[in-house]
């Protein structure tokens, strides 16, 4: 007998009664402020929120933010900026070079501050880790309350890889001390389009 | 018959640095207060752990189908499905992949199932690098010791010590000690490893067998940073990790960083359903003992865990013992009840490293019934007479002396007075009383309450 057969036939000897399975609600009756939610959330867990107004360009506010990056990926279009061209191909060495990269959230969660990222906005899987500075970018509108509506909204088709990402990487292994920046982004900037 | 070291007995070995372990102790403490301030954040906190207890006991009690339905999807996916009876084959399985790719350098991210099955020995013994990439795994591989905690394996090390085995293995400076600075030698250190990997292997908290995917957990983004570079991902799961459908991640998400570390989430929630292009994602499927537990009425709740770790947090034995106190792959109250099934013998001492006070239960995410299984544990290793002689016929002369109203009346009577008249020292020796090793034994009372009970009637 082959082991996947040992597993379920163990599992079938027991012959346990089915218990029922519960519908999840969901737990979005107060939609009170989400973007100043999100904000607090995203403050706590070491990340910036930048809301453009009518008269600035997310290309202004990527120069003002990061003056010093110099090989910049991103899947938006950010007039006056040079980008480096990143794709599903790019190598490893290119991609361990990129100082900032720029992705477009789908949207965002404001009980958590985390953000879906689709494999389809990500240019490559490791854009997202490999990169010293990260900027996601949400609309407005993209914002729901809680992890259960987030569910509702994942594009199940765009499921072949996809994060949800809350603030920059961080660990506290040593000592229980919070350090920004582990293994992958230093830095989250958040930016909110009108 | 062979012979084991006991709980109390590491414990011990623990104990001897005494501000180490009230350090360790209020780390601990400090953990478990966040956990406090993010659930009561969450109006439906209850109704949360209520929801998740529900989905787990549905699954398990369907699980055969469950475990199909996810190899159906994943299949479909592209993804490669394997099936290990036990940790022998599925370090079997993870070796003959590696081979068959000429792999020898692979990066390896938290999972809890591979150190059960001692994966890492057994690869590196066949001429595999094996390289933990998570910042508390990494140290402890250094170290060459095992977690001691499920969520922060390297908690019962203090900065010094890291610095120290930093400047051994890495030539960071020798009385390095800030986090900041530590953790940006293994940042630099690991990068070259995961850039240079030919494979990665990873954990799953959630498969998800709807969708025929899963889901990793992390914080440090080293899992993800891995498995996208490399060109074959492995993933290791043990069966009881199904949830039916992707809506469920909505109610387990909620619960596992708040009551990990007090997070609202983990940083990198992340979902694999298909390789990229070029690239083979495999996915060991794992029993190692759990359909027995499965088969144990009292015990199967116990397969619920998403290995949070609040239960260690919380538990006053933990805290003040340490996690290689339990000398199983997951220490703590959840690991006093997961380890009798593994070996009833070797680790019968656990169940009763517990003061039954239940604050793991409160705690649980997943509503399990931990104190409640310690309980029952004891009483299987009792009759299965797997304690050692000398609790076991104290146990007897005990219940043969607290069932005889008068013979009791009468030894106790004996026994105040012996007390009142026996020096300090001897009453308070460690060999004959362990109970004194750090207590006072209360003064005897001058007569009983049943002597004062008659008195008042008189």
């Amino acid at each position: 007998m082959s082991s996947r057969e040992k597993i379920l036939t163990s599992i079938r000897q027991n012959k346990l009664t089915a218990l029922p399975l519960p519908n999840v609600p969901l737990f979005n009756e107060t939609q009170d402020d989400l973007l100043s939610r999100f904000n607090d959330i995203l403050t706590f867990v070491g990340g910036r929120l930048r809301v453009l107004s009518d008269d600035e360009t997310l290309a202004g506010v990527l120069q003002q933010s990061y003056p010093a990056a110099e090989r910049i990926a991103s899947s938006l279009p950010v007039a006056g900026i040079s980008l480096v061209p990143i794709d599903v191909h790019s190598d490893k060495i290119t991609l361990e070079a990129i100082d900032l990269a720029i992705l477009k959230g789908e949207f965002a969660v404001a009980e958590n501050s985390a953000i879906w990222v689709p494999e389809a906005n990500m240019l490559h899987r490791a854009l997202p880790f490999i990169t010293q500075h990260l900027v996601l970018v949400v609309a407005r509108k993209d914002f729901v309350l809680t992890m259960h509506e987030a569910y509702q909204r994942i594009d199940r088709a765009s499921l072949s890889y996809g994060v949800f990402i809350a603030g920059p990487s961080k660990t506290a292994d040593i000592e229980q001390s919070l350090v920004i920046g582990a293994h992958g982004a230093r830095s989250l900037l958040v930016v909110v389009t009108p | 018959m062979a012979t084991y070291s006991n709980h109390a007995d590491r414990a011990e070995v623990f104990n001897k640095d005494f501000d180490r372990t009230t350090w360790h102790d209020q780390a601990l403490w400090f953990v478990r207060q966040k956990r406090d301030r993010a659930v009561y954040q969450v109006a439906e906190w209850d109704q949360l752990r209520e929801l998740a207890s529900q989905i787990k006991n549905h699954t398990l009690s369907r699980l055969d189908y469950y475990l199909e339905t996810f190899e159906e999807n994943a299949t479909r996916n592209g993804i490669q499905i394997h099936w290990a009876a036990d940790a022998a084959e599925h370090n079997q399985i993870v070796l003959r992949i590696l081979q068959q790719h000429g792999a020898t350098h692979i990066v390896k991210s938290k999972s809890m199932l591979t150190e059960e099955c001692h994966l890492n020995p057994y690869l590196e013994k066949n001429g595999i690098e094996v390289v933990d990439t998570d910042l508390g795994e990494r140290i402890i591989q250094f170290q060459k010791e095992p977690p001691s905690h499920i969520v922060m394996p390297a908690i019962h090390l203090k900065k010094e010590d890291v610095g120290r085995i930093f400047h051994e293995h890495l030539g960071s400076p020798a009385d390095e000690s800030d986090p900041q600075r530590l953790t940006e030698t293994a940042r630099q250190h690991l990068r070259q490893k995961f850039v240079a990997a030919d494979i990665a292997l990873s954990g799953v908290n959630f498969a998800i067998a709807e969708t025929g995917g899963f889901v990793v957990c992390t914080n440090e983004g080293n899992a993800d940073l891995g498995i996208t570079l490399a060109p074959v991902h492995i993933a290791c799961m043990g069966i009881e990790k199904i949830i039916p459908q992707l809506e469920h991640l909505g109610v387990f998400t909620r619960l596992l960083a708040r009551s990990a570390t007090g997070q609202p989430v983990t940083t990198y929630t992340s979902h694999f359903h298909k390789p990229r292009p070029g690239q083979e994602l495999h996915i060991v499927i794992v029993d190692n003992g759990r359909t027995e537990q499965l088969g144990r009425p009292d015990f199967r709740a116990s397969l619920k865990c998403i290995r949070c770790g609040a239960c260690m947090n919380t538990c006053p034995v933990y805290r003040r013992s340490g996690g290689h106190s339990y000398d199983f792959t997951v220490p703590g109250p959840i690991g006093a009840i997961l380890s009798p099934n593994m070996d009833l013998k070797k680790h019968s001492s656990l169940p009763f490293a517990s003061t039954l006070c239940g604050s793991c239960s409160d705690v649980c995410p997943v509503k399990i019934d931990i104190h409640v299984q310690l309980y029952k544990w004891r009483q299987i290793i009792g009759k299965e007479k797997a304690m050692p002689m000398g609790k076991r016929l104290g146990m007897k002369g005990l219940s043969a002396l607290l069932s005889r109203p008068r013979l009791y009346a009468r030894v106790g009577r004996v026994a105040r007075r012996i007390l009142a008249i026996t020096p300090h020292d001897l009453s308070h020796a460690g060999m004959l009383n362990p109970y004194a090793i750090a207590r006072e034994l209360p003064e005897p009372p001058k007569q009983s309450f049943r002597d004062w009970y008659a008195q008042q009637n008189q």
